[in-house]
C-alpha cells in the first residue's frame, strides 16, 4: 500500500519533466540553449533580492485566490467566475481608497474588509443564479468576469479618471496612507503575506476540522447522497463561492494596494485563470497551493529576463506553465486509463 | 462445446473472492449457481466473462485454453454475460442499440441487421419493435435484447446474473422458456447465478453451490431444498419469529394525496399507518411506490391533499425537516443517493449524526464509528473509503447511518440483492426500531418478504393504490392479483 502512494507520488514528477523537456525543445527550436535559457529564468525570478521580493509580491494575490479556489472545488463547484471577483475587490479597495479620507490604521482594514464584501457579493451572484436559475457557474462566471472588467473600463475612462484628463489606463495614484506599507523598494508587503498564511491555515482547519468543511466534501462528491444525508445543497453551495470570492477579492485588493498603486485597466492580469491552474496542479489539496502558486509566481516573472536576454517573448513562461497543468491532468487520466473497467473501482471484499 | 474451469483464484487485498475453484460445464445443460451474499458467485462470473483476470487458474473451452483480457474477448470466443442491469445505452432506438458493437464496417446495414434481429427473436421466442427507444422498455425487455445481442454475435455460454430481479412474473416464465429452449433445442450452455432457491430448482438441471471462495457442494436437480440451504450457510439459518407491535396510534396519515411524477401521475391515496406497523408496498418498477415513498419524506410535494406526522400537517414539510421530525428514507440506490463514494465511514457517520457543531470531534466520532461497525457487523475499518465496502456492507452502513429515535421509515428495497442470512439480520434491525415505536413504510419487489415482513400491504398498479389486506391473511397469488391491477 505504501509503495503503490509513493509511486503515485513518483508519478507527478513525470509530468514536469515532460514539460521541461519541451519548453527545452522548443528554446532549441528558436536556437536558444536550454541551459542559458533556463538560467536566465532563474536568474530573472531569485538573481537578486528585488527580483525574490518581487516573485512573493505577484505570489500573493494568486495565492490567495487560489486558497479560495480549493474551497470551491472541494463542493465540486468550477469556479471560473474567480477572476472577475478578484477585479470587483481591486475595485471596492479603490473606491475606499479614492474616496474615504479616514487615518491608515482604519483605512487599510476598510479597504480589504470591502474588498472581500465586493468579491463574495460577485460569487454570490453567481452561486444563486445556480441554484436557483439553473445557470451552470462556470458560465454564470465568464459572464461576470466580463462584467467585472467593463465596470473597471467605465470607472477609469468615466467618474474616476485622473483630473489631468483619461488616459484609459488608470486612475490617479491612491494617497500614501490607502496603501498598504511595502519592504522597502519592493512592491511586497508583509502585512500580505501575512494574509496568505491566515488563509492557508484557515481553509486547511476549516476543510479538515469543521462540520462544513466536510459537508462540503460530501457536497463535492455526491450531491444527491450529501443531500440525503442532511446537507443543504443550495446554503453549501453559495457559502463556498462566497467564502471564494472574498478570498479572490482580497487578493484584488492586494493588488491595487501594494503590486500597483492605482485601479489598472487589467488589473487582474489574468491572476484568477493562473489560480485555477495552481490549484489544478496541486491535486486541489490546499497543504500543496502555496508552493505550486509560487513556483508559478517565479516562473512568469523570470520569462521576463528570459525576455530581455534571449529576445524570446516572455510568453515561454506561460507556455511552460500551461504544458505542465496539461500534462499533469493528461498523465492523471492516464493512470486510470491504464486500469481495466473492471479494476477501477477497487473493493476491499468483492460485490456479490 | 464443454467449458472447463480449473483453480481459479482471484482475491482482492487479503479477501480471498475466488480460492482455486473448479467447475466443469456440459452443453445442452442449464447450471446453477448459488452461494449467500459474498460467497465469490459474481467474481467467478467476471472472471469468466473477461470483466476480471484470475490470479491464477485457467479456463478451456473445447480443447484449448483460453484467456481474456476483456468481455469483448471473451464474447468473441463465445461466453457472453448478461448483467443485472443490462449495459445499454438507454435514449437509442433497439435497432441501434443492437448494431453497436456488432458491426465492424464503416457503413451500417440497418436493413441486414433487421432481419438478423427479427430472425434471432423469432427463434427465441421474444417479441421486440426494433424501432421502440431503449428507456421505453422494462427492465425485463432490456433483457431479452441483450440475449438476443449475445446470441446473435455467436454467445455459446450464456451467463445470467440474477435475471429475475426487478422483472415481471410472466416476463420470468419468457426468460425461462426461452433458456430451456436455447439449452436442450440449440446446445447452450446457460449458467444461472441466484440465490433464488425455487428459481434454481425450476429451471436448472445441475446446480454449484459456492461459499467463502470454494465450490462447497454440487448436486443434480431435482434435489431437497434443504440440502441446498445446508450447503450455501453450512446451517439452516433460523427466520426470526414475527411479533406485532402495532400500536393505536396514527403514525403517517395521508388524506386523499395526489402526487405528480414525471412520468406518472399517482392520485387518491388515503390511508394511515400505525406507530409500530410495518407496511408493505407491492408493485413493479415505476407503478407509483417510489413517488409515495418520496412524498412522505417531502422529496416530492403532492399536488393535492394533505399528509400528517403523528397528527400534524406536514405536507408542505421539505426533506431536512422531515429528517428533523425523526423521518429517515433509505433509497435504492446505494452509492448513488445513499452513500458518498470517497468519504470514509467516520466521515458518513459524522455527517449524517452531528447537530449545530462547528468543529468536528474527529475522536468521538471514530470511537462512535467503531461502535456501529461493531452493532451492524460491518466488515470495515472507520477509515475505509465506503466504495470500497461490498454491496452487503454498503448496504449495512444505510442502516448505521439512521439517527434515533425515528418515528417513520421510508425504505426502498430494504434487501435487495442480499441473502436470506443478511435480509433477516437487517429485519431483526428494523424490528428492534418498530419495537420502539417506528413505523416501517417500505416496498418490495419480493413477494415472500412483503408477507412475512408486513402487518398490512398494499400494491401498486399504474399509479392506483389497491385495496390494503392483511399480510397474515394474504397469498402471493391475491398480491399478484393486485399488482396486476386486478380487484
Amino acid at each position: 500500500m505504501k509503495r503503490a502512494s509513493l509511486l503515485q507520488r513518483g508519478w507527478v514528477i513525470v509530468p514536469i519533466l515532460v514539460a521541461l523537456v519541451i519548453t527545452a525543445l522548443l528554446l532549441l527550436a528558436f536556437k536558444v540553449s536550454p541551459v542559458e535559457g533556463f538560467g536566465a529564468m532563474i536568474r530573472g525570478a531569485f538573481g537578486d533580492m528585488s527580483k525574490t521580493l518581487s516573485v512573493t509580491a505577484f505570489w500573493v494575490p494568486m495565492t490567495l485566490a487560489a486558497v479560495g479556489l480549493v474551497v470551491s472545488f472541494t463542493a465540486g463547484l468550477w469556479n471560473i467566475g474567480v477572476e472577475g471577483q478578484i477585479v470587483m475587490g481591486a475595485i471596492a479597495a479603490s473606491w475606499l481608497a479614492l474616496k474615504l479620507d479616514v487615518p491608515r490604521g482604519l483605512l487599510i482594514p476598510l479597504e480589504m474588509l470591502a474588498a472581500m464584501a465586493a468579491g463574495a457579493i460577485w460569487a454570490g451572484i453567481v452561486a444563486v443564479l445556480k441554484t436557483r436559475g439553473k445557470v451552470h457557474e462556470i458560465f454564470g462566471g465568464l459572464a461576470f468576469n466580463n462584467l467585472a472588467i467593463i465596470f473597471t473600463n467605465y470607472l477609469i475612462s468615466g467618474p474616476w479618471q485622473p483630473p489631468e484628463g483619461g488616459t484609459f489606463r488608470g486612475t490617479s495614484p491612491f494617497p500614501d496612507k490607502a496603501l498598504l506599507p511595502l519592504l522597502g523598494d519592493s512592491r511586497l508587503s508583509p502585512i500580505s503575506v501575512v494574509m496568505v498564511i491566515v488563509a492557508v491555515v484557515g481553509v486547511f482547519l476549516i476543510l479538515r476540522g469543521t462540520a462544513w468543511g466536510l459537508k462540503l466534501k460530501a457536497l463535492g462528491k455526491n450531491p444527491d447522497s450529501a443531500f440525503l444525508l442532511g446537507v443543504s445543497s443550495e446554503r453549501e453551495t453559495i457559502l463556498a463561492l462566497m467564502l471564494c470570492g472574498a478570498l479572490a477579492g482580497l487578493g484584488g485588493a492586494v493588488r491595487v494596494t501594494s503590486w500597483f498603486d492605482s485601479l489598472r485597466q487589467s488589473i487582474s492580469g489574468g491572476i484568477g485563470y493562473l489560480a485555477l491552474l495552481v490549484v489544478m496542479l496541486s491535486a486541489f489539496r490546499v497543504a500543496i497551493v502555496p508552493f505550486v502558486s509560487f513556483f508559478f509566481s517565479a516562473v512568469l516573472n523570470g520569462s521576463i529576463t528570459l525576455q530581455l536576454r534571449t529576445q524570446l517573448h516572455s510568453a515561454l513562461g506561460g507556455i511552460l506553465t500551461g504544458v505542465m497543468v496539461l500534462l499533469v491532468l493528461l498523465f492523471g487520466d492516464i493512470r486510470t486509463l491504464r486500469i481495466l473497467p473492471g479494476q477501477r473501482r477497487k473493493k476491499a471484499v468483492p460485490d456479490e | 462445446m464443454q467449458l472447463q474451469i480449473k483453480g481459479i483464484r482471484k482475491y482482492f487485498g487479503d479477501v480471498k473472492a475466488n480460492d482455486g475453484i473448479s467447475l466443469t460445464l456440459q452443453p445442452g445443460k442449464i447450471y446453477g449457481l448459488l452461494g449467500e451474499n459474498g460467497a465469490g458467485k459474481s467474481t467467478l462470473m467476471k472472471v469468466l466473462s473477461g470483466y476480471h483476470k484470475p490470479d491464477s487458474g485457467e479456463i478451456t473451452l473445447g480443447k484449448e485454453g483460453v484467456r481474456f483480457d476483456s468481455p469483448a474477448e471473451a464474447l468473441a470466443s463465445g461466453i457472453g454475460m448478461i448483467y443485472q442491469d443490462p449495459l445499454d445505452v438507454p435514449s437509442m432506438r433497439i435497432l441501434d442499440n443492437y448494431l453497436l458493437g456488432r458491426d465492424r464496417k464503416v457503413l451500417l446495414d440497418r436493413a441486414e441487421a433487421l432481419q438478423e434481429l427479427r430472425q434471432t427473436a423469432r427463434r427465441v421466442g421474444f417479441e421486440v419493435d426494433p424501432q421502440a427507444f431503449i428507456d421505453t422498455l422494462t427492465l425485463g425487455e432490456r433483457q431479452q435484447l441483450e440475449l438476443l445481442r449475445l446470441l446473435a454475435m455467436g454467445a455459446e455460454v450464456l451467463i445470467l446474473d440474477e435475471p429475475t430481479t426487478g422483472i415481471s412474473g410472466e416476463q420470468k416464465e419468457e426468460l425461462f422458456d426461452s433458456i430451456r429452449k436455447l439449452a436442450t433445442v440449440e446446445g447452450k450452455t446457460v449458467i444461472l447465478v441466484s440465490h433464488k432457491l425455487a428459481e434454481v430448482q425450476e429451471l436448472c438441471h445441475h446446480v454449484f453451490v459456492l461459499r467463502k471462495g470454494k465450490l462447497v457442494g454440487e448436486a443434480e436437480i431435482p434435489c431437497l431444498t434443504e440440502d441446498l440451504v445446508r450447503l450455501m450457510f453450512e446451517d439452516v439459518p433460523p427466520r426470526t419469529a414475527r411479533v406485532p407491535h402495532v400500536r393505536q396510534e396514527k403514525a403517517l396519515e395521508l388524506q386523499e394525496v395526489g402526487i405528480d411524477g414525471e412520468r406518472l401521475q399517482v392520485s387518491g391515496l388515503s390511508f394511515d399507518v400505525q406507530s409500530g406497523e410495518v407496511f408493505g408496498l407491492a408493485g413493479l418498477e415505476g407503478s407509483g411506490q417510489r413517488l409515495l415513498l418520496q412524498a412522505c419524506a417531502g422529496l416530492i410535494h403532492p399536488s393535492q391533499g394533505r399528509i400528517f406526522l403523528n397528527g400534524r400537517d406536514v405536507t408542505r414539510f421539505h426533506f431536512h425537516r422531515m429528517r428533523s421530525q425523526g423521518v429517515a428514507y433509505l433509497p435504492a440506490g446505494r452509492l448513488e443517493e445513499g452513500l458518498v463514494a470517497g468519504l470514509s465511514l467516520t466521515e458518513h457517520i459524522a455527517l449524517a449524526t452531528m447537530d449545530r457543531e462547528f468543529l468536528i470531534d474527529w475522536k468521538r466520532y471514530v470511537e462512535e464509528t467503531q461502535r456501529r461497525i461493531d452493532r451492524y457487523q460491518i466488515v470495515g475499518q472507520p477509515e475505509t473509503l465506503v466504495d470500497e465496502l461490498s454491496g452487503g456492507n454498503q448496504q449495512r452502513a444505510l442502516f448505521a447511518l439512521l439517527r434515533s429515535p425515528l418515528q417513520l421509515m421510508l425504505l426502498e428495497h430494504p434487501t435487495r440483492g442480499l441473502d436470506v442470512r443478511s435480509a433477516d439480520w437487517i429485519w431483526q434491525l428494523l424490528m428492534q426500531r418498530v419495537e420502539d415505536g417506528a413505523a416501517i413504510l417500505f416496498m418490495s419487489a419480493d413477494l415472500d418478504e412483503l408477507i412475512e415482513r408486513s402487518d398490512r400491504i398494499a400494491a401498486f398498479s399504474g399509479g392506483r393504490m389497491s385495496r390494503i389486506v392483511q399480510a397474515q391473511e394474504t397469498t402471493a397469488e391475491e398480491l399478484g392479483y393486485l399488482i396486476g391491477g386486478e380487484r
